[in-house]
């Protein structure tokens, strides 16, 4: 006999990021989702937010990778909380991995809470964790064909940092078909040039990003 | 890449949904999988058929939709299928860019069961 499921695979992971979301509404806390290759730059942005938004805003950080706590490291040295996830192989953060960890952070006292997903354009893209934003690094080196090659991660995300600008004359990376590639999937999306490096473009994202959280609270 | 999460999923729902059915052997899973989920279908069959050993879906078949990846173009309107090179040219219009209209779908539609014969027996009684 047939029995109708009519589920979403993913159905699971979609209830406990609405859990997620309810915790952190509850508490006030806004979150990002942070996603992009290796060496995109994640763990510099992180950098580069935090000590723009520090003493304002009380940051926290979950850095998740495959193995290793070199980018939890990192962060910490800018004095918020961190936890490290390790996936032990797994390509992407779920929301249940993000669950375990909130009792390590004390949430009454986080305004806005980052997490850089595992490195990677295609995994993450389905796993939804309980963020207010799916930001996407995409950085110069990469090459600005990516949004067509990733299709999916690229039209699910709410704003996309073109990382790494001051490498802009050095590669035939341009911008004209970045924004085409990237406005032929998602009309309105918000785009933002920086480069974490000289610091260029940051104010401008971080203003974005402030009246992001001020509307959502 | 991302096939042995999807799989684990899929195989606690299908168990799930056969033990709450009184099943005795799940026969056949049928999903649907979009285009641009990404998600390979034979390394689903692969991981599932490893993950259910000894279990109720032992030797299940996994039947596989697949679901084209359809837009609407943002200049005209008209509604094109986009293929694997993921072209977003309009055809009508020629103009790039389109709104993603299908080809995310990841679900279980259904799952074809077989009951215990004691459970039969005390139905026809």
């Amino acid at each position: 006999m047939e029995i109708k499921i009519l589920e979403s695979v993913l159905e699971r992971n979609n209830k406990i990021a609405a859990e997620n979301a309810k915790t952190f509404k509850e508490n006030g806390v806004f979150v990002l989702n942070l996603m992009a290759s290796p060496g995109a730059g994640k763990t510099s942005f992180i950098i580069k937010t935090i000590q723009g938004m520090q003493g304002s805003f009380k940051l926290g950080v979950i850095e998740g990778d495959i193995a290793s706590k070199v980018d939890a490291e990192k962060v910490q040295e800018t004095g918020v909380p961190v936890i490290q996830i390790n996936t032990g192989g797994a390509c992407h953060l779920d929301s249940i991995m993000i669950q375990k960890a909130l009792p390590h952070f004390d949430l009454k006292n986080l305004d806005l809470l980052i997490i850089e997903n595992v490195g990677n354009l295609v995994c993450p893209a389905e796993f939804i964790l309980g963020e207010n934003l799916k930001v996407i690094i995409l950085s110069v080196p990469e090459g600005d064909d990516k949004p067509l090659k990733y299709p999916l991660m690229f039209s699910e995300s709410d704003v996309i940092i073109l990382n790494k600008i001051d490498l802009l004359g050095l590669t035939d990376f341009s911008l004209e078909r970045v924004y085409q590639n990237i406005k032929g999937l998602r009309k309105d999306i918000k785009i933002f040039e920086v480069s974490c490096k000289t610091g260029d473009g940051i104010e401008d994202w971080l203003t974005w990003l402030k009246e992001r959280i001020e509307e959502a609270m | 890449m991302h096939e042995m999460a999807v799989t684990q999923s899929i195989f606690s729902t299908v168990l799930d949904y056969a033990e709450k059915n009184d099943a005795s052997r799940v026969l056949k899973v049928n999903l649907k999988i979009g285009k641009i989920t990404g998600v390979v279908g034979d390394c689903v069959k692969f991981y599932f058929e490893v993950m259910s050993k000894g279990t109720l879906a032992e030797g299940a078949r996994l039947e596989i939709e697949e679901v084209v990846t359809k837009a609407r173009c943002y200049s005209c309107g008209q509604e094109f299928e986009i293929k694997d090179n993921f072209d977003l040219v309009c055809p009508n219009c020629s103009n790039f860019g389109a709104e993603i209209l299908s080809g995310k779908e990841l679900f279980i539609e259904s799952i074809e069961i077989e009951r215990n014969l004691v459970e039969n027996q005390n139905r026809a009684d």
